[in-house]
């Protein structure tokens, strides 16, 4: 059976999907990419579809998916890559792909992770003085 | 609706001996239909070619306008037709130019009177009725597909995609957008977002002049494919009647972002970005 290479980058990691998904393919790709996160510690996920002429409702569901496990485990999931003809497709289907963000291209991917990551940061070190104002 | 072989022989027989007189009279009554339009050896070349065309029809034998034989004839009419319809001129003007000849028989079968005089005219008329309606359809083909080169034209000019700025990307929409062209200008939009990897679109339908429900769809479709895309959309130029339409129609656009100018849309893009524009002292000169 084939499967989907995860590559890490950074604090990302870079799922680039270049074969017909099955559904064999789809779980195996949800399995390993849980277990990726949990072993590396990766705050983002860049979903790659370039090569993707064809994404149907099945494609959507599972990045809807990855989407949704990816957040539980505290990343943040980014699809890349999609084609004209393909957005065209789904706008006509009617499918919106909720709760996945998307990005022109890998590069645009990763800064708006890091941009979220970033956000992240300020958040909590804006708590901190805070809290130690409030103390005395 | 053929013409018999006598009647043929005799049409044939008629026209070639009296060869010049025919040209000069249908070129004459063609003329004054057309109140000098065309010049007069222009149209007595038309007419030559047509005439020549009818007699070598009849030499083969019958003169049968939907037969191969005719093959000759049909071009000679199309090309008339042709030439009529891409200068201009109006349908009944073309067609008239192939009725005249009508005339033309009248005066010659009747100077050579006989007992088949009536039914020959009559036979002849025929012919020459056939031959005008012929000129007309295919007046109308040429017509048509004028028509439809300048609907193509027209798609190919009216959506052009600019840059703005960085990262930034504007469709001036002129014109009422149909379906078609509203997929032409989706295409396009998407494909400059790749090509320019710009996460910002400004559509701007200014020159739009009326905003329905469909107008309203295509667009917002675009909006959406650019979303799925990861590119941020923001509509402008609203112009005053077309917000109350839209508001009075119940189109909602949502959470997309919507300005009155280019100039707003631009602006709010940069800050988006991050861009600062600052007013500087102006300079004086002096």
């Amino acid at each position: 059976m084939e499967r989907v290479p995860i590559l890490k980058i950074g604090d990302i990691l870079l799922v680039s999907i270049q074969l017909d998904m099955s559904d064999q393919t789809a779980v195996q790709l949800q399995e390993d990419l849980a277990e990726r996160i949990v072993a590396t510690g990766c705050h983002g996920v860049i979903i790659d579809i370039t090569a993707l002429d064809i994404v149907d409702s099945f494609v959507g569901r599972m990045l809807s998916t990855i989407a949704s496990i990816s957040k539980v485990l505290d990343a943040e999931t980014v699809v890349v890559g999609m084609r004209p003809a393909v957005a065209i497709t789904l706008v006509e289907l009617g499918l919106s792909l909720n709760g996945i963000r998307t990005a022109l291209n890998v590069e645009r991917g990763m800064e708006l992770i890091a941009a979220a990551h970033a956000e992240e940061l300020d958040y909590q070190l804006d708590d901190e003085p805070d809290a130690e104002t409030a103390t005395p | 609706m053929a013409l018999s072989t006598e009647e043929s022989g005799r049409l044939a027989a008629l026209l070639s001996e009296q060869d010049e007189r025919v040209t000069t009279r249908w070129t004459e009554i063609v003329t004054s239909s057309l109140r000098g339009r065309l010049s007069q050896a222009e149209l007595r070349r038309q007419v030559q070619d047509l005439h020549r065309a009818i007699v070598a029809t009849g030499d083969q034998g019958i003169i049968d306008l939907s037969a191969d034989s005719a093959a000759e004839l049909r071009a000679a009419l199309s090309e008339l037709s042709r030439g009529r319809a891409r200068q201009g001129f109006s349908a009944s003007e073309t067609t008239i130019s192939i009725f005249a000849l009508k005339d033309v028989l009248a005066e010659l079968v009747q100077e050579a009177g006989g007992p088949t005089a009536l039914p020959d005219y009559v036979a002849f008329s025929k012919l020459v009725d056939e031959m005008g309606l012929f000129t007309f359809e295919s007046f109308v083909r040429t017509r048509e597909s004028l028509i439809a080169d300048q609907a193509e034209q027209l798609l190919e000019l009216s959506t052009p995609v600019v840059k703005l700025w960085e990262g930034v990307v504007a469709v001036p929409l002129v014109g009422t957008l149909d379906s078609a062209r509203a997929q032409v200008v989706m295409e396009r939009l998407l494909q400059t977002l790749v090509d320019t990897s710009s996460p910002y679109a400004i559509i701007d339908i200014t020159g739009v002049p009326a905003v329905d429900t469909q107008v309203a769809q295509h667009i917002l479709k675009t909006v959406v494919a650019a979303r799925l895309m990861g590119a941020d959309c923001i509509i402008s130029g609203i112009r005053p009647q077309i917000a109350q339409t839209i508001v009075a129609l119940g189109i909602e656009f949502g959470d997309i972002a919507t300005k009155a100018s280019l100039a707003d849309a631009l602006r709010h893009v940069l800050r988006l970005n991050g861009v600062e524009t600052a007013r500087r002292q102006p300079r004086r000169d002096a």
